[in-house]
């Protein structure tokens, strides 16, 4: 699309964008506002969020009116002559303790929020997360109280737009979608995160060279992983569906190019998937086993 | 022998360009040197800032390489914070400081030429890493570990231009403490002084408290890249982590001592277009004193994300939050002043009134960034990047602008074009908001700060913001053109009072400044000073 055209629809969008980030799985254009998300901590983080912006579009409304008032009225072009003044130790009083309210106003719910995320207990499903220069890896470490037996992949940039992404590769990033004509371009993978929906997933992170960012906005929170430290939070999808998120944390030169997809699915097809993807490991360690394993010489007669 | 102490003593001798620059003590010839070195590095840090809005401009790679990308935004930071907005502040201090307290000079003045002369060696040790292999570093200008240890040897001069940069602020700090302490005129009380003086001598105790926190920082940095140690490094019993609380316990004050002398020169320029006294003196002192003690007690909202226990989160909040309450209390003292006052509306006042309003609006997205939660959706997007240009350019460059407007006629003796003063204003405030406001926007659509190229979906308000980068960029040459005039070409004489409202002891002396001034010191009058009543 070139970028007159770009305007022309976006004018068209611009009021819609408001709503259309209730979907939340991705950005979309001309988006304005937070994305409610899919997972109950970020609902709670998006009513916070919006509580805290009306809070401060009040406050910006009696500051700036009085000082558009002043500004108009109190004009010497107006005919205004200047008061002398200088204190009022009654309003003074007065606009030290209202500002302290309005903080125990806004900081109640963010409290409230705030030892609800962090509460990674009781998870039904555990992850180990781990940033690379600059690649994700996955590993399902337990699910359903039981332990996940070796199910683990890396994901990273789909190679559509690690192709387009080069300097002077006269793709246009427009040209890069997916099957269903969205454009996922730098938001694509080759193998995403598969999850189950309404199941409280523990994500532990870490890295293994520098400090990365993992970010999906529809999950309400970032994490930093950061080499050495484990750093839990959690996470609990509501609605199936394909749910975008790039690093966050600045990792070196790729830093742009390491987004993270998560597809949620069904419990019920997640199980599926996920013994799917046990049975494969085994029979892969079978294979290799039987590849490695010098066959043994019969053992001799007599 | 009387010929040369005459002589000597002779104002009016022609010293040899290098006499006058190189080897100078005084404090208005050091306060230029400061200036002039500040508008230079907003440049260079400004073309910074344009290469990397051209390549936002649109989706895909167009211009540069996303290493290249990296060292932008990293040397942006740096020259912007280190050579663009404090040596300004720190020349308005060397000039208006000791008239506004009717000294004769600064305490120290050879300490004065070393501060400001170690600043061009210093920066072009740093922009000189751009041409080394590996090229300079782009780990951002927080210089996070591991990261920043994977930069090439360029690192080193870094580091070194770092030390410097720190030495020139501590004695910088150092001669604004002595001169305010030690200098002030007879009957210049504490409670007596300009509100610019008041920020300043706060700003320069932060300033000695903190910058050696930072060389420390960096010199671990050094050790752990040249010389084997392990504080950052995980593998080797460090933590990564231990960096970032070491480097904000410096940078948060540090945000603060780029805004407190804003909030002085604000408090100086109000009072005089509404022609009304400053409405809260003492208020407005406990207030800049309460937020430079708060600004050591905050430093990890910066690092929300890092996996802090429930603990630190809630009291880094509440203590973050806790600011707002001190800085509210400067803008209602800001607004209060212009009530009932009788307002006009010249270039200097047009700048503090945008600054009221838009550092304001950076104010509201601290107060919402300081919501754990919520930050835990802005944090490191454009979101934030959004906040603190509001609090940054339309605060404290708005406010360095709006200072060099306001003195420049007591610097020079002419006046500068109002016409072209408003024209620069005008283009400036709309296009900072051009600029800046669309990164709210993306930034709570999802984009994270500090990529080159993003999803199609960021498009469209990244087109907007690079085309405010520019415009804004384009104005400042307005501002450098109003500056030529003013020194070469103005005719216009200023009084020695320049504005009709303005009270201090600067403007009792003649238009342009003496080179040397209050060799006797003043006898202040009643009515001279700003603040002379102290009941309040």
């Amino acid at each position: 699309m070139s970028w007159t055209a770009r305007i022309g629809a976006a004018l068209a969008l611009v009021l819609a964008a408001g709503s259309a980030t209730a979907a939340g799985g991705h950005p979309v254009p001309w988006q304005l506002n937070m994305t409610e998300g899919a997972s109950p901590l970020s609902h709670q983080v998006y009513d916070l969020h919006m509580y805290g912006f009306w809070v401060c579009v009040g406050i910006g409304v009696v500051v700036f009116g009085a000082m558009i008032i002043a500004m108009i009225r109190f004009r010497r072009s107006k005919g205004a002559v200047a008061e002398t003044w200088t204190h009022n130790a009654r309003l003074e009083v007065i606009w030290t303790i209202i500002p302290v309210l309005i903080l125990i106003a806004l900081a109640y719910p963010a409290t409230r929020i705030l030892i609800n995320e962090s509460n990674t207990g009781d998870a039904g499903l555990t992850i180990k997360v781990t940033g690379y220069q600059w690649k994700w890896r996955y590993d399902y470490v337990d699910y359903q109280g039981r332990p996940v037996d070796r199910v683990g992949f890396i994901s990273k940039l789909a190679s559509a737009s690690d192709v387009a992404r080069q300097l002077d590769s006269g793709i246009s990033p427009d040209a890069i979608k997916s099957k269903t004509g969205y454009d996922d371009y730098l938001l694509n993978v080759n193998e995403p995160l598969v999850v189950p929906t309404n199941t409280k997933i523990r994500f532990v992170i870490t890295a293994d060279d520098v400090i990365h960012g993992w970010w999906v906005p529809a999950l309400g929170w970032q994490a930093d992983a950061v080499p050495g430290l484990i750093h839990d939070m959690w996470g609990e999808i509501d609605t199936p569906g394909t749910y975008r998120g790039q690093c966050a944390q600045l990792c070196g030169q790729d830093h742009a190019y390491m987004p993270i997809v998560i597809k949620a699915v069904a419990p019920a097809a997640f199980r599926g998937w996920l013994a799917a993807q046990e049975s494969r490991a085994r029979l892969g360690t079978i294979a290799r086993t039987a590849q490695l394993t010098p066959v043994p010489a019969p053992a001799p007669r007599g | 022998m009387a010929t040369h102490a005459a002589t000597h003593d002779d104002h009016d001798a022609k010293p040899s360009f290098a006499q006058r620059w190189l080897f100078t003590t005084n404090h208005k010839d050091i306060g230029t040197l400061y200036l002039v070195f500040s508008l230079i590095m907003f440049f260079i840090g400004g073309s910074m800032a344009m290469i990397i809005r051209a390549e936002l401009f649109e989706p895909g790679l167009q211009l540069v390489q996303p290493y290249f990308f990296n060292e932008m935004t990293t040397m942006h930071a740096l020259v912007m914070i280190f050579g663009a907005v404090m040596p300004a502040f720190v020349g308005l201090a060397n000039w208006m400081i000791p008239l506004m307290v009717g000294a004769p000079d600064m305490a120290l003045p050879r300490l004065n030429n070393w501060s400001f002369w170690i600043l061009p060696f210093a920066f072009v040790l740093l922009l000189s890493t751009l041409f080394m292999p590996g090229g300079a570093p782009a780990a951002g200008w927080v210089m996070y570990p591991p990261l920043v240890l994977q930069s090439g040897e360029s690192l080193a001069f870094t580091i070194f231009a770092i030390h410097l940069m720190g030495i020139s602020s501590i004695m910088g700090a150092i001669n604004i403490i002595a001169t305010i302490l030690n200098l002030r005129a007879p009957g210049m009380d504490l409670l007596k002084m300009p509100l610019f003086v008041w920020t300043w001598l706060i700003t320069a105790f932060l300033l000695i408290a903190v910058m050696p926190v930072l060389a420390g920082a960096v010199t671990m940095l050094l050790t752990d890249k040249f010389f084997g140690t392990s504080f950052f490094n995980a593998a080797g019993g460090g933590d990564p982590l231990l960096y970032q609380h070491i480097f904000w316990f410096f940078g948060h004050p540090e945000v603060y001592i780029m805004i407190l002398p804003a909030f002085g020169i604000i408090s100086e320029i109000i009072p005089t277009f509404s022609r009304k006294p400053l409405f809260g003196y003492k208020p407005m002192v406990y207030a800049t004193a309460s937020i430079a003690f708060l600004s050591f007690i905050v430093w990890a909202h910066h690092m929300f994300t890092v996996g802090l226990p429930l603990g630190g989160l809630l009291f880094f909040m509440y203590a973050t939050m806790l600011i707002s309450v001190p800085t509210g209390v400067k803008v209602f003292n800001w607004v209060t002043t212009m009530w009932k006052g009788s307002i006009t509306f010249e270039t200097p006042m047009l700048f503090a009134v945008a600054f009221v309003i838009l550092f304001t609006i950076g104010g509201f997205s601290g107060v919402m960034l300081a919501l754990v939660p919520a930050d835990f959706q802005y944090h490191n997007t454009y979101f934030v990047v959004a906040h603190f240009h509001y609090v940054l350019v339309s605060g404290a460059v708005f406010a360095i602008m709006a200072a060099v407007y306001y003195w420049i006629p007591k610097w020079t003796g002419h006046m500068y074009s109002e016409r072209w003063g408003r024209i620069h204003f005008w283009n400036s405030v709309i296009a900072v908001n051009v600029l800046f406001f669309p990164q709210h926007f993306l930034g709570l659509a999802g984009m994270p700060r500090r990529i080159p190229d993003y999803n199609v979906a960021f498009a469209d308000w990244n087109m907007v913001s690079s085309i405010g980068g520019f415009w804004f960029g384009l104005s400042q040459l307005i501002f450098v053109g109003n500056i030529v005039y003013t020194v070469y070409f103005a005719r216009q004489k200023a009084s020695a009072r320049v504005w009709e409202g303005a009270r201090g002891l600067e403007w009792t002396v003649p238009s342009p400044a003496p080179h040397h001034t209050f060799e006797v010191p003043p006898v202040i009058m009643p009515g001279m000073l700003a603040h002379d009543d102290v009941s309040h």
